[in-house]
């Protein structure tokens, strides 16, 4: 089984970050996976992508059109990658950043305030996290504790102070789609 | 060992100091600069040589002297430096000394841009530099492909005296995957007879590119040449997947093999008997292999991110035994699996003829894929 | 004979650390006091079995022909790089490298501007003789003001073809730089000064203190279209009011050498 995500944004949002997370998470628990940054002047401010890659076999293309899951944490984004996520896929859209909602009828949308909930944590660039834990709530391949565990084996030394607050976004992002942010049209 | 998260070039940098690098000269250019960067910290660190130099001119002409000494040692860069390094890489030729290049590929010609490309296929496998003779070199198609080839390139270097170049581009050097690295060796100069290291109880020795007498270069370059055959006999790699029944099979190396393999695999779930053969090795090309192939397939279809660079090898192997279909992306575009998928689709159901010229009809059906 | 050769009456003799063969150089040429200089004092240091010289292209390329040290030929002007690989590798030998104006202020003025930046351990020999005498006297960026060469018919003309450039001057504005001297090769004086200055920079290599160059103004009578006799007089008129001879840098760790 192959699972493909696209996380996009302003650079400086930490979706780079995220994409790295949920990559340990596959790799610590024995799965195949890829991480491909979109790279070059845009990652100065502008918006910034990475494609994850999950799969339990070879993983042949790192870039994909289609992705199963989309997660935009800004406008830009949103309009670039609703249309592309696969029939049935699943989009997360962060709303405090995102005007409008989403058009597809075809797709699972998550919409969650992740800026908010990240500022209710005490740190506001802990939205990417939010989003990650939101994002879980509609993924098969991992689950929190994975997450959970990966970050704390993997979080970089001169963040590790953040680590529990990491991952309590991480949870709060998880819960908050779990109970109401759900939309299945 | 563990597997951690890596990304491709600084692996690559890693794995090269865990097998006994003993200096890195390099010049910043993206997208290998994390190569320089982990080497000006790794290096020094180890009680090993960095320096970051004025210019690629300057630093493959550093890496040519400290060849010279018999020390381990390598450079980086991506396409347009490579250009500047090729007169360096020539005189190492041809004094005959090891060293390892890794070129990151951008999009080109000119400055292009950052984007991922394999249109430096040519320059490097068909000579690199003036004069006669061929570098080694390796396309590997992952992050741990790449690690587990630094050893490689360093030994096929010393055993055959001889340029070996990784050969990757811009989306494996900045990709990250899950990759196991090798154990740190320790440093293990090798005693080559030909090292200059002070002419310490034993006669002088002179390294040079200069042959003024012709018949004395002639001499030199049969001898690269015989190096070269039996680099051709014993040192060929390659990857096959679903080649046993295929009824045609997809050609592609680095990026594009790997893409491909997505795409070769949703044909096979569409029941469509399609193969790929990826060269690890682009030079030499695994040509008889190819050849081989041809006698059991009815089609080849090569996929690349240039103007079919390797597929002028494939049809040099298949010598119009078989049809041959082309399909690329240029300038830094990588293809989707989905492009490649088509193509797959196009080619199970064409009528094809061994004399079509694949270039010109990937030309025409390119025309609306670039629209 | 054999009763005059005793070690008392010998005054001259071939450095050991040179080969026995015969230089290919013109009649009257510097080239060959200048190898000489370098011989006679890797002799009295007793560095030649840790010596890596450098060749450049230029009329010295064959200059490994002639020592008896080990020896690599580099590219044109990369001479101060292959000296960087080889002695950041071996940072305990001896690496010289020995290039011409065409060579080191030319092609190779990357190289060398930035080896010196670095203050790279290495011992440069600067030949300037004002023109590019290999192939066959072109205009060097050296080559003086109204100065005929075979690419300067005229005489260098300043305004479309540019100043001489003046090497020692600026590389001993570099603080990566620990000895800068010029020097000249027209008589027995300054011949001997030279050799001090050529001990000195690999007494400042040897001592690790950093870059060091000496530059050497030498004649090239065949492209000058000259007498060996009449270079050396042409060289002291014309090169020398253009080129000032002098110590140029000499950083406190070096002037404090005894020697």
């Amino acid at each position: 089984m192959q699972t493909e995500l696209i996380l996009a944004g302003f650079g400086g949002q930490g979706i780079m970050f995220a994409g790295q997370v949920l990559s340990y998470a596959a790799m610590d628990i024995g799965k195949q996976v890829t991480w491909i940054p979109s790279y070059g002047p845009e990652m100065r401010g502008g918006t910034a992508n990475c494609t994850v890659v999950i799969s339990d076999e070879e993983i042949g293309s790192p870039v994909v059109k289609n992705p199963d899951i989309a997660l935009v944490m800004n406008l830009p984004s949103l309009d670039k990658y609703e249309p592309l996520v696969k029939p049935g896929g699943m989009l997360v859209i962060n709303e405090s950043m995102v005007d409008r909602s989403a058009r597809r009828t075809d797709i699972k949308v998550i919409s969650i305030p992740c800026s908010e909930i990240a500022e209710q944590i005490g740190n506001i660039r802990l939205a990417n996290m939010v989003a990650v834990g939101a994002l879980l709530s509609g993924l098969d391949v991992l689950t929190v504790a994975d997450v959970e565990a990966a970050l704390m084996a993997h979080m970089p030394g001169r963040h590790r102070h953040l680590l529990s607050k990491n991952i309590e976004a991480v949870h709060r992002g998880y819960e908050y789609a779990k109970a109401h942010a759900v939309v299945t049209r | 060992m563990a597997r951690e998260l890596w990304e491709g070039n600084q692996a690559i940098a890693e794995a090269a100091s865990r097998v006994g690098l003993e200096a890195y000269f390099g010049y910043p250019i993206t997208p290998q600069n994390e190569i320089l960067e982990w080497m000006s910290r790794r290096l020094p660190e180890l009680g090993r040589a960095f320096v970051q130099a004025e210019s690629e001119l300057g630093a493959i002409n550093m890496v040519y002297g400290a060849a010279c000494t018999g020390a381990r040692v390598m450079t980086s860069s991506s396409s347009p430096g490579i250009s500047l390094m090729m007169e360096g890489l020539s005189y190492i030729a041809g004094t005959e000394v090891p060293m390892v290049l890794v070129n990151v590929m951008r999009g080109g010609p000119g400055l292009g841009n950052i984007a991922p490309s394999q249109a430096d296929y040519n320059q490097i496998c068909k000579g690199g530099g003036h004069g006669d003779y061929h570098p080694i070199v390796l396309a590997p198609a992952s992050v741990q492909e790449a690690v587990d080839l630094m050893p490689v390139a360093f030994d096929l270097a010393e055993k055959y005296l001889n340029i070996c170049c990784i050969l990757i581009d811009g989306s494996i050097g900045q990709m990250m995957e899950p990759v196991e690295l090798p154990e740190m060796r320790p440093v293990q100069r090798k005693d080559f007879p030909w090292a200059v290291t002070g002419a310490k109880g034993r006669p002088r020795r002179i390294l040079s590119s200069i042959y003024l007498d012709p018949p004395e270069e002639e001499k030199t370059n049969l001898r690269l040449l015989r190096r070269w055959q039996e680099v051709q006999e014993k040192e060929l790699r390659y990857k096959e997947y679903f080649t046993d029944d295929a009824d045609f099979i997809v050609i592609g190396f680095g990026t594009a093999g790997r893409v491909a393999l997505s795409a070769v695999r949703a044909a096979r779930a569409q029941g469509i008997k399609v193969g790929l053969f990826r060269p690890i090795t682009v030079a030499p090309f695994p040509y008889k292999r190819v050849a081989e192939l041809a006698q059991r397939v009815g089609a080849f279809l090569v996929v690349e991110m240039n103007a079919g660079q390797m597929l002028e090898d494939v049809r040099l192997a298949v010598n119009g035994s078989i049809p041959i279909e082309f399909y690329g992306r240029l300038g830094g575009v990588v293809p989707f699996p989905d492009e490649i998928l088509s193509e797959i689709q196009r080619v199970a159901k064409a009528k094809l003829s061994a004399d079509a010229d694949p270039i010109a009809n990937w030309m025409k059906r390119m025309e609306m894929v670039a629209r | 004979m054999a009763t005059l050769m005793v070690p008392e009456n010998l005054v001259y003799e071939r450095p050991r650390s040179f080969t026995d063969a015969p230089t290919h150089y013109c009649p009257g040429c510097t080239h060959g006091v200048a190898h000489r200089l370098i011989a006679e004092v890797l002799d009295e240091m007793g560095l030649a079995e840790r010596t890596i010289g450098v060749a450049p292209v230029g009329c010295a390329v064959f200059a490994y022909n002639y020592f008896d040290t080990d020896f690599v030929e580099a590219a044109h002007g990369r001479a101060p790089a292959m000296a960087t690989g080889i002695k950041r590798v071996l940072p305990d030998s001896i690496v010289f490298t020995y290039q011409g104006d065409g060579d080191l202020a030319s092609i190779g003025m990357g190289e060398i501007v930035h080896a010196a930046a670095r203050g790279e351990n290495i011992t440069v020999f600067f030949i300037n003789n004002a023109n590019y005498g290999m192939t066959g006297g072109q205009m060097a960026p050296t080559t003086l003001p109204g100065m005929k060469t075979t690419s300067s018919p005229d005489g260098r003309d300043v305004e479309t073809q540019g100043y001489p450039i003046r090497m020692a001057e600026m590389l001993a504005t570099l603080d990566g730089a620990a000895y800068v001297v010029r020097r000249s090769l027209h008589d027995p004086a300054n011949i001997r000064k030279a050799k001090k200055a050529i001990r000195i920079a690999f007494e400042v290599q040897d001592r690790k203190l950093g870059f060091s160059m000496v530059e050497l103004l030498s004649t090239c009578p065949s492209n000058w279209n000259l007498s060996p006799v009449e270079s050396l007089k042409w060289l002291e008129e014309h090169m020398i009011p253009f080129f000032p001879l002098g110590d140029y840098k000499v950083a406190p760790a070096v002037a404090e050498l005894k020697i």
